[in-house]
């Protein structure tokens, strides 16, 4: 190989390995990973306080990843959180009463909609929406009932002003 | 007194003309640009010399920041209890900080040195003025296809150097330290975004090697025509070009958050 033809070569290797490299860190290391790939169907679940729940965080089955948020949007008339979860087409066995949790990976991780299955023999498709639902755990209200020593007695409410003394 | 102040001043106004030199210096080769991509044998042959032969060292450049930065945040983590978030905090740190920065000043030193060096030695030994003579613009055959160059092999080398990052850290973190495999990627993904941190880090390599390749071809074409002046212009390569290549940095971060 002369040497105009190594270079060449050369220089085309690496144009590919950085593109190659680039290619592996946008879609891998990042939240592309978790994009859904197939068709989904919706579900919503009302929430008195979502915490820290972000778009695209995940909604997991026992644990297993089964779809992403979509959206979070606030309830004008229930004044609610409303929360729409976009679920792969292939899990469309579950129950309609299942009860949906935020729940937190870790002490300081994200959080997520976990899901436990209900025993109803109808499913949820496309449009239904969860009834049954449990908000975030707020660290600040466990703290605050902790030290007024009020937890239980008063009102089951997340809002503010449950750990007022 | 008088001699102090000129003492003092004079460096500083030297750097204050080396700025205005440089500026006047892009702006002709902005116009040169166009007439240089017809040179792309020459192009290709400068993304040979400034990139593919540069591969080497920002490989195991990175390779030891990934582990080191591994080992530093692993520490730090571990006092709030949060070595789970080892994953995202490297990856965030590559590829919006330490990928753009490290990898410049790499390329300053390596690729930055060897175009003064260059470019000053076809100046001393008039190749430059016998290219004018054959009608050939030395601003489109010897500055432009090196500046392309440049912009094109940066990104390109930041992203193998996160690459080799993210592997030294994935190394040290889970296969000696003991983090979660599983936690380590999960982590990751689902907090770095493309756009806000992956490209984001790109911008800053296309500005970064757009500014030092500029610095590197300016301070070549204008080094006196002496060993000791092609010298001097190295030294001076890599001494602008980090000192930019910082201050840049702030401001397109700044700009970019």
């Amino acid at each position: 190989m002369n040497p105009r033809r190594s270079y060449a070569a050369g220089t085309g290797l690496f144009i590919l390995l950085g593109f190659a490299a680039l290619a592996y860190l946008a879609t891998q290391t990042t939240s592309l990973v978790n994009f859904q790939s197939g068709p989904t169907y919706d579900v919503t679940a009302e929430f008195t306080n979502i915490g820290g729940l972000k778009d695209r965080a995940p909604v997991k089955l026992a644990g297993v990843r089964i779809g992403t948020v979509e959206g979070v949007k606030l309830d004008e008339k229930s004044m609610d959180a409303k929360v729409t979860m976009a679920i792969s087409d292939r899990y469309n066995e579950i129950p309609e009463d299942s009860y949906a949790k935020i729940m937190t990976s870790g002490l300081l991780g994200d959080q997520f909609i976990s899901i436990s299955p209900g025993g109803s023999p109808r499913n949820l498709k496309n449009g239904s929406m969860l009834e049954n639902t449990q908000s975030a755990l707020q660290l600040e209200d466990l703290i605050g009932k902790f030290l007024t020593g009020s937890g239980g007695s008063r009102t089951k409410s997340s809002g503010t002003g449950s750990g007022a003394p | 007194m008088r001699q102090l102040a000129t003492r003092l001043f004079d460096p500083l106004l030297d750097g204050l003309v080396d700025v205005g030199r440089t500026g006047w210096f892009f702006l002709g080769m902005l116009i040169a640009l166009p007439r240089g991509l017809t040179y792309p044998r020459e192009l290709f042959r400068q993304i040979w010399f400034v990139g593919a032969k540069s591969l080497i060292i920002i490989m195991i450049s990175g390779l030891f920041v990934g582990m080191v930065l591994s080992l530093q945040l692993y520490y730090t983590l571990s006092i709030f209890g949060g070595t789970s978030a080892l994953g995202t905090v490297i990856a965030l740190s590559l590829y919006r900080e330490l990928g753009p920065v490290v990898t410049a000043l790499l390329f300053a030193g390596r690729a930055g040195t060897a175009i003064t060096a260059e470019v000053g030695l076809m100046r001393a030994t008039d190749q430059l003025s016998a290219m004018e003579m054959m009608a050939v613009d030395p601003m489109a055959f010897v500055a432009s296809p090196r500046f392309l160059a440049g912009i094109i092999a940066m990104p390109l080398l930041v992203a193998v150097f996160n690459l080799m990052g993210l592997f030294g850290g994935h190394l040290v973190g889970v296969s000696w330290l003991g983090i979660d495999n599983g936690t380590f990627w999960s982590n990751m993904t689902s907090n770095v975004s493309v756009w806000k941190d992956v490209v984001n880090g790109e911008w800053k390599a296309l500005a970064f090697g757009a500014l030092v390749s500029l610095i590197a071809v300016y301070q070549g074409y204008s080094a006196p025509p002496t060993s000791e002046g092609v010298a001097n212009a190295t030294t001076r390569t890599v001494v602008s070009s980090s000192i930019a290549i910082l201050a840049l940095d702030f401001v397109l971060t700044a700009f970019l958050m």
